[in-house]
């Protein structure tokens, strides 16, 4: 069965890090030079695969037009869905980028007596609008162990995700949903039997991986068996920016675990799939203007090919051309 | 033949749930029906194609080079380093599946490999093998397989088993464009010289005579004289219909198919009578006597060579502007890739309607204008005395062909034409037109009769959704913008919903258009009487205003 191997892969991990952490306590290891070795790959990978990407041409204008271009000025343009100019590639990047809007499309197709039959089927664009938004804001949260003062919007967004105001520490909307949406892309992933056919280890193994991170998050804040010292925690995230590492004793060994598999996380993300954050802007499908006919694109690797003229073809059917009366340009 | 044996129950017996057995260990079954047959030798070497040879793909031997595997690496190498888009599109698929029953062959065959995301991983997992760390060090793990002479025949039965169309693209989430996927991969094909005939037939045909049949200039100027008989007959009126005309103001380019296949023929018949009612000052070329672009579907480079002729001709026969027919694939190279490949067309004038003074501003660097375009604008201003009820006998439907809809936008023009040339038009359900459009089944060099099976699967989601509105409206004709889907819908009709015909959208024109000096008991373009009212002479053009 795939997706067993990443949880192997998982569960090793966690070991070494119990290892690393609990037993040998290398907590300078554990603490500062693995989470430094692992942004270091992850800020340099970025940048090599953008690169890399940046660096192969757009030799032609493709983008997939999904509304009505702009042509005759009576009939009304779609800017969002067509984009006529970078206004409206603007807009359909965010949309894109901040909504999903692809994904929003998505139906389901069922063949019944017969007939195919196409339903609405949000799901899967609901669980990754909301795994990826929480996501997001969760990390923004944690921008209070990095700055100092807290940076200014950080007390908004804890104020608006705690607004239940259940329990204590309040509990963070986001967290829970966070892991709820997470729950939904891996069940799905496994329950519909054609993703499940067409998923990889490497589409398990981060989905296990970013669960895991999350669940021992949310340990570390909400359960008192597991409670870290957060000032301490925070002197060390402080430390690591300042490139002033100092490593407080006392750490839980939960944090370090936490902390590995964040690692683990920055280490891998360069070279996997997770690259679809970058790659999303740089899709010529959806960032191009759609005017081929209006402005002139520019192939740089353009190169002359063998055609056959007009003289080649008059030479090969003059006789012919000649008897049906066709004009000539050598009689 | 499969075509006389085959039933449409048969083919409804489908399963959508692919096998337990991992993808990577199954081998395509060349089963009859459902694949094309190779290049014939001699075409391929005409074009000047690599490794021509005879060969077919239920050989177990397809006599590949020695070096095959070098070749296809180094030209996937040079790929990526030339397309941003292949290299984007190997990298950041997550397999989310939105795309998975997206594809009509999918839909319509139930094969799991005909699900987009995994056509794409059939070049993804060689990439991944020989082209990324990842792949390199984990293997199989992170998704990667060798490239090996089975998964070089599992390329070309699925990667020629791809219209090209595009709809699963406007699901996906990053854009990933499996048409572009699939011109990568045929390309790699065409390196070790596996291709099929119906393209690289029609390619050498084009690059000789200008049309994909091979239709040679006498041939051609007899098809326009024979349009103009038959107009005559119908009409009453003898019209003129230049070919290779120098000083024309407009070069008219039409898909081969128009002047020589049926339904399309119709539609030919609408463009002759609508441009001599205007009277426009056009000419046809037999040199570029082909708008479509069978090189679309092999390479860059052939697509290129085949589109040259356009422009050459242009400047040869001193035009203003061109103007384009009816054509699917064809109208994607001319918005998407001619400019590019072939432009600057600096000896050419902007575009504008010499009837009603309209620029077409949207053209201004190519200078190519859609017919659709050109007649909904002289409709717009009142420049044609039409007749709605000459089209009554047609309870009309609109299948948006997949290139202007997914690669141009061009979706009102047709309707704004077809709705102010009948009375009966009515749309299919909205996921199945527009951008959602679903596919012929026939696209991208594909629509062969040896493949036959293949495409009445892969065009049943075309077909299910023209049965809805034949039950529901009694709809009786499906018009369409593309002589692909003219050609291919026709027998999908007779095979899904026989009650059901194909015509041109210019043909509803050529109906519904009075002529000036028509004679009384004239016809429709078919030479059928008119079912609806009689013609009145001085009838204003009633104009709808709900686009």
């Amino acid at each position: 069965m795939r997706g067993l191997y990443s949880l192997f892969l998982l569960l090793f991990l966690i070991c070494l890090a119990f290892i690393g952490a609990y037993v040998l306590e290398f907590h300078l290891l554990m603490g500062v030079i693995i989470p430094y070795f692992a942004f270091a790959v992850f800020t340099v990978g970025i940048i090599y695969r953008v690169i890399k990407w940046a660096r192969s041409p757009v030799p032609f204008r493709i983008p997939t037009t999904c509304g009505q271009q702009k042509s005759l000025s009576w009939i009304k343009t779609d800017n969002l869905e067509s984009p006529y100019n970078i206004f409206g590639v603007i807009g359909r990047m965010l949309l894109e980028i901040l909504v999903f809007r692809s994904l929003f499309r998505n139906t389901k197709s069922e063949l019944k007596d017969g007939k195919l039959v196409y339903g609405q089927n949000i799901w899967l664009w609901l669980s990754g609008l909301a795994f990826h938004w929480t996501f997001l804001i969760i990390v923004l949260r944690h921008l209070r162990f990095f700055t100092e003062p807290v940076i200014f919007f950080v007390p908004y967004i804890q104020n608006l995700d705690g607004l239940l105001e259940i329990g204590l520490p309040v509990l963070y909307i986001t967290d829970v949903i966070f892991l709820v949406a997470i729950g939904y892309l891996f069940l799905r992933r496994v329950a519909i039997a054609q993703v499940r056919y067409i998923s990889l280890e490497s589409d398990y193994f981060p989905l296990f991986l970013i669960f895991t991170i999350g669940l021992t998050g949310v340990l570390m804040r909400y359960f008192t068996a597991f409670k870290v010292n957060i000032i301490d925690i925070k002197t060390l995230a402080m430390g690591l920016v300042n490139f002033n590492p100092v490593v407080p004793a006392g750490i839980g060994w939960l944090f370090y675990l936490h902390l590995f598999l964040v690692s683990t996380l920055l280490f891998y993300f360069p070279m996997s799939k997770l690259m679809h954050m970058g790659g999303v802007f740089l899709s010529p499908t959806r960032n191009l203007v759609n005017n081929s006919r209006a402005r002139r694109h520019i192939n740089p690797w353009d190169y002359p090919v063998k055609v056959h003229t007009y003289q080649e073809y008059e030479d090969e059917f003059r006789e012919l051309m000649r008897e049906a009366g066709m004009p000539l340009e050598k009689e | 033949m499969a075509e006389d044996k085959l039933k449409p129950q048969e083919l409804l017996d489908l399963n959508h749930k692919p096998p337990a057995k991992n993808w990577m260990d199954t081998l395509p079954v060349f089963r009859r029906g459902t694949f094309n047959y190779a290049a014939v030798e001699k075409n391929a070497a005409y074009l000047g194609l690599p490794y021509p040879r005879k060969w077919q793909p239920m050989d177990e031997d397809w006599q590949l080079p020695e070096n095959w595997k070098e070749i296809i690496l180094n030209g996937f190498k040079e790929r990526l380093d030339k397309y941003r888009s292949l290299r984007i599109f190997m990298d950041i698929c997550v397999r989310c599946g939105a795309c998975a029953d997206k594809c009509h062959y999918f839909l319509g065959s139930g094969d799991p490999k005909n699900m987009p995301v995994l056509r794409a991983e059939l070049l993804r997992s060689v990439y991944r093998n020989d082209f990324t760390t990842a792949g390199k060090i984990m293997g199989r793990f992170a998704g990667a397989r060798e490239l090996t002479v089975d998964v070089l025949k599992e390329w070309f039965y699925y990667f020629f088993q791809c219209t090209e169309c595009r709809r699963c693209s406007i699901f996906c989430p990053y854009g990933i464009d499996t048409a572009e996927i699939t011109m990568m991969a045929r390309e790699l094909l065409n390196l070790v010289g596996l291709n099929i005939d119906w393209i690289v037939t029609p390619a050498a045909n084009c690059f000789r005579t200008g049309n994909h049949l091979g239709i040679q200039p006498h041939g051609f100027q007899d098809s326009v004289d024979f349009a103009v008989d038959d107009l005559a007959d119908i009409t009453g009126i003898k019209i003129d219909a230049p070919v290779n005309r120098k000083g024309a103001e407009i070069l008219f380019v039409v898909p081969s198919a128009d002047y020589f296949a049926d339904p399309h023929y119709y539609g030919f018949l609408g463009y002759m009578a609508l441009f001599h009612e205007i009277g426009l000052d056009y000419t046809f070329s037999s040199y570029a006597s082909e708008g479509g672009n069978f090189g679309l579907f092999h390479s860059t480079e052939t697509m290129k060579r085949l589109n040259a002729k356009i422009y050459a001709e242009a400047k040869r026969l001193g035009v203003k502007w061109i103007l384009g027919g009816e054509c699917g694939h064809m109208w994607r190279v001319l918005h998407q890739y001619m400019d590019t490949m072939n432009g600057p067309a600096d000896f050419l004038e902007e575009p504008v309607s010499p009837i009603t003074g309209t620029k077409f501003d949207n053209t201004k660097s190519t200078k190519m204008v859609h017919i659709c375009e050109f007649t909904a604008d002289l409709i717009k201003n009142g420049k044609l005395n039409l007749d709605k009820s000459r089209n009554d006998q047609w309870r009309v439907t609109f299948h948006d062909s997949c290139n202007p809809a997914r690669a141009m936008g061009l979706i009102e023009e047709p309707r704004y034409v077809i709705r102010n040339t009948c009375n009966n038009f009515f749309e299919m359900p909205e996921n199945t037109i527009r951008e959602q459009t679903f596919c012929c089944g026939s696209g991208a060099g594909l629509g062969t009769d040896e493949n036959f099976e293949m495409r009445m699967r892969g065009g049943l989601p075309r077909a299910n959704a023209v049965k809805y509105v034949h039950e529901k409206h009694d709809v009786n004709l499906l018009t369409c913008i593309c002589a692909i889907d003219k050609a291919t819908l026709t027998p999908l009709m007779e095979f899904w919903v026989p009650e059901v015909s194909v015509g041109a959208v210019h043909e509803l024109v050529g109906n519904a258009l009075i002529m000036k000096g028509e004679k009384p008991d004239r016809t429709d373009l078919r030479g059928q009487a008119f079912v609806g009212r009689k013609p009145q002479k001085k009838e204003k053009v009633e104009e709808v205003k709900n686009v």
